[in-house]
């Protein structure tokens, strides 16, 4: 029964989809208020069926109902609750489900928060949602439906990869989705503002925050699925250049552009051409990315089943929704007007150098990602790009990028003075020198030094507003709290996530260049030396823990003959469906995380052991949260708030830094 | 001349979806490989581990088996190994594998941790007999029959589906071969 009302909530779903998108558009065409208003009800009703359809297939996964195709083809009693209902979304079906319960969520949220933005362009994003979602709906009612009934039902499911029984992958996927797909209103704001013929700077305030919560909720999924890959791959790999991660990272890259150029269009009214542009192609990419992992175009180890008929359909919703906005663009963006000039040394300038980076990045992680089909059509030869290439292009590129983000938030809007700005970092050159002559005496390699160097001194010099703000030349540090908690918090934003930036980059710097690694025969009572530190095997023991049997490794790790922690890593062997993973023992640190790993067993009662030590490395997902923080700070500056007035800034002559 | 400017991020998607749509039509598992039905070409490694043996052309002939292309870098081989694994317990088929640009460390270890399911490895260091097979990356698996011709080539981690459906009749069927 519940399968049946899940059914009938999506297909509700799909009908108030298709009336979303057609009734607000004839209402603006026709400037009917009461049909325009039809869009906000519609994708209210559209969020509320789709959360029920999701609700219901959660409950059969949670009395694991295995009359349910995809409850018996991906669950099993065996498993613990958290991980049948984390089922829901790791196979094809139940994962689309969620991508339209998202996709109704943004569009929900923004009937629900939009109600300040002008009528049409309000009646028009809707639609244009409403498009979207009716094409996903339909996607997943007629080529994976999520509800289908098996004749007869299965004693027991057949489980699910036990790789996929875990709390980060658990996680990874809703933030994801909540990054692609919410990249999608960035996308419907682009179409109504072209469909309109305007975009305005009151456009971009509206646009930004979706587009920056949308990059939040990114830009945590991809860090979550690196740090799986790093506990659960066992072997300290957190990037492997997939093609599954690159199409989560290109949304990511184009993303970003969009957030600094949408500024611009804010602030100076100028880049609205290109804005547009890349809110087009940002939500394209998430869909490249669909396609590519549920099509099967290039072999991915995360790509789910391959049936090319739902590759087919995937296409032609791209081709719909990205080839008709791309057609709307070539028609209708020369009646945007440019309204600004600015000089080559501005603030917007530098955030056009800012775009000019991400976008070359963007295109390089396309090219690497698609070179392979691009060669093998056109000139019948097998080509791949591997960690190599991508990092050949990909590390110049960001320490370049990141050379330029200290300078660019001091600069003055229109025209700003080089020399002046260089002199306000003199801190940050101090501190960058610093490193690099501290990283020349550790002997580090020259990439490496060099990636230190820009590191830091988009560290400081990401910190230098706030410096400046905090002490102005000739003033006490009487009050300082007060004049940091005053500080716009669109400007703690964008120091938080730029400092961000230089964090993750300091670790993948520092961990990719000096760790170390050993491999040894152990048995019970003997140890290993790792990077100073002593690792002994205690015992290896048989355990059985929820639907798996485990040899679980005791260590005690001992720095100069203390014991300063105790580690346990396992072998698991999951029954179902019979297969094996790796839980690395972890002992995360903030100077050096400690990583092993159990290996075989040899006849004479020794084990192979893996130790590792990685210098940083949790520096990378920790500068990942900062930049979600920086990100969230900025949203919660009131100027980016949906619909709240703006504040009289004449109060405060000093609002912006010279 | 600017306006049609605006046409160009259309003309380069329509380009793109061109490829995706060819793209489409092949799977990627079994991209034709200019090697199909042709003797496997000749190649004579080293064995890791064991300073007098080789791993020739020779050795394939034989029964029918699986050449595996794997490196201990290759996250989807790590994936692919405990059906390889099976297949080795059960005897299923003789398993050969190549271990592609691998360092004999590494090599050693990932053997040492996730078991041997070969019955004889050669070493490609310099990834030269892998060019020579064409290999587009790893893993990748050849069924070589008795005459040591290649008669399929399968891209990608094999999982089971694959194994039951594709790669286990082919060879049910070559071993029914003279």
């Amino acid at each position: 029964m519940i399968a049946e009302i899940g059914h009938f909530c999506l297909i509700m779903a799909f009908v108030l989809s298709l009336v979303q998108s057609t009734v607000p558009h004839v209402g603006a065409w026709q400037r009917n208020l009461a049909l325009m208003g039809v869009g906000r009800s519609a994708a209210i009703a559209q969020f509320v069926f789709l959360g029920s359809a999701f609700i219901c297939l959660g409950i059969a996964f949670a009395i694991s109902d295995f009359s349910v195709q995809l409850v018996a083809n991906h669950s099993h009693s065996d498993k613990p609750m958290i991980y049948k209902l984390s089922g829901v979304w790791g196979n094809h079906e139940g994962s689309m489900l969620l991508w339209v319960l998202i996709l109704g969520i943004f569009g929900g949220a923004v009937a629900i928060f939009g109600r300040n933005l002008p009528p049409s362009l309000l009646a028009r994003t809707l639609a244009v949602q409403g498009l979207i979602g009716a094409m996903f709906i339909a996607f997943i009612l007629f080529t994976s439906n999520p509800f289908a009934r098996l004749d007869l039902a299965p004693v027991n499911g057949s489980g699910l990869n036990p790789l996929l029984q875990d709390p980060g992958l658990a996680t990874h996927p809703p933030f994801l989705y909540m990054g692609y797909v919410g990249f999608s209103i960035a996308f419907s704001f682009a179409i109504a503002a072209l469909i309109e013929g305007k975009v305005e700077p009151a456009w971009a305030r509206w646009v930004r925050p979706w587009t920056l919560a949308a990059w939040c909720f990114l830009t945590m999924g991809i860090m979550l699925g690196s740090a799986w890959a790093y506990y659960e791959l066992g072997w300290g790999g957190w990037w492997f250049w997939d093609p599954v991660e690159n199409v989560s990272l290109m949304p990511w890259l184009a993303g970003t552009a969009l957030i600094h150029s949408a500024i611009v269009v804010e602030k100076r009214d100028a880049l609205k051409r290109w804005t547009i542009l890349l809110a087009i192609l940002t939500f394209s990419l998430s869909l490249v990315g669909t396609f590519l992992v549920r099509s099967g175009v290039v072999t991915s180890v995360h790509a789910f089943a391959v049936d090319p008929e739902r590759g087919v359909f995937i296409l032609g919703i791209l081709i719909v929704t990205t080839g008709g906005a791309l057609m709307l663009y070539a028609l209708r963006a020369a009646d945007l007007k440019i309204a600004n000039l600015f000089s080559p040394v501005s603030r917007e300038a530098s955030l056009v150098l800012n775009n000019v980076f991400l976008v070359s990045i963007t295109g390089g992680v396309f090219l690497g990602t698609f070179i392979s089909l691009i060669a093998r059509e056109t000139f019948g030869t097998d080509v791949s790009a591997g960690a190599p290439v991508f990092n050949f292009f990909f590390v110049p590129l960001m320490l370049g990028l990141m050379v330029f983000m200290s300078l660019g938030p001091i600069l003055a809007w229109k025209r700003g003075n080089v020399v002046a700005a260089l002199f306000r970092l003199k801190l940050a050159a101090v501190a960058a020198a610093g490193a690099g002559a501290a990283a020349i005496i550790m002997q580090q390699e020259p990439w490496s030094t060099l990636a230190i160097v820009i590191s830091i001194w988009l560290l400081v010099g990401s910190m230098t507003t706030i410096m400046e703000r905090a002490l102005p030349s000739g003033r006490s540090t009487e009050g300082i709290a007060a004049r940091l908690s005053s500080l716009p918090r669109a400007m703690w934003g964008t120091a938080v996530a730029h400092a961000g930036i230089a964090i993750t980059a300091l670790g993948i710097a520092v961990s990719s260049y000096n760790s170390a690694e050993t491999v040894m025969k152990l048995k019970p009572g003997q140890s290993l030396e790792i990077a100073g530190y002593e690792l002994k095997l205690m015992s290896v023991d048989d355990e059985k823990g929820a639907n798996y049997t485990s040899k679980a490794a005791r260590f005690e790790l001992r720095e100069d003959g203390r014991l300063i922690d105790r580690m346990l890593s396992e072998k698991r062997n999951y029954p179902n469906p019979g297969s094996e993973t790796t839980e690395a023992g972890i002992r995360p640190g903030f100077v050096g995380t400690i990583y092993v790993s159990l290996g075989r067993a040899y006849d004479d009662g020794s084990w192979a052991v893996r130790a590792y030590y990685h210098p940083l490395i949790t520096w990378i997902w920790v500068g990942c949260v900062i930049m979600v923080i920086g990100g969230t700070l900025s949203l919660s500056d009131r100027r980016l708030r949906v619909g709240a007035p703006i504040r009289a800034r004449a109060a405060q002559p000093s609002a912006r830094p010279a | 001349m600017k306006r049609a400017l605006l046409f160009l991020p259309l003309a380069v998607f329509l380009t793109l979806v061109g490829y995706f749509a060819v793209g489409l039509t092949r799977n990627p598992s079994e991209i034709r490989s200019a090697l199909i039905d042709r003797p496997l070409p000749a190649f004579d490694l080293p064995v890791p581990g064991n300073d007098t043996a080789r791993f020739t052309t020779s050795e394939l002939r034989r029964d029918v088996s699986l050449l595996n292309i794997f490196a201990s870098w290759c996250v989807a081989c790590r994936v692919e190994h405990p059906l390889l694994m099976r297949l080795a317990v059960e005897r299923a088929v003789p398993i050969y594998g190549l271990a592609w640009k691998d360092k004999p460390q590494d090599l050693k270890d990932w053997i040492a941790e996730l078991g041997d399911p070969y019955t004889l490895i050669g070493d490609d260091a310099s990834g030269r007999t892998a060019i020579d097979l064409g290999v587009t990356g790893a893993p990748e698996t050849f069924i070589v029959d008795r005459k040591g011709n290649v008669r399929y080539k399968h891209i990608g981690p094999i999982d089971d589906y694959q194994w039951n459906n594709t790669l286990k009749p082919i060879i049910d069927r070559l071993r029914a071969e003279p």
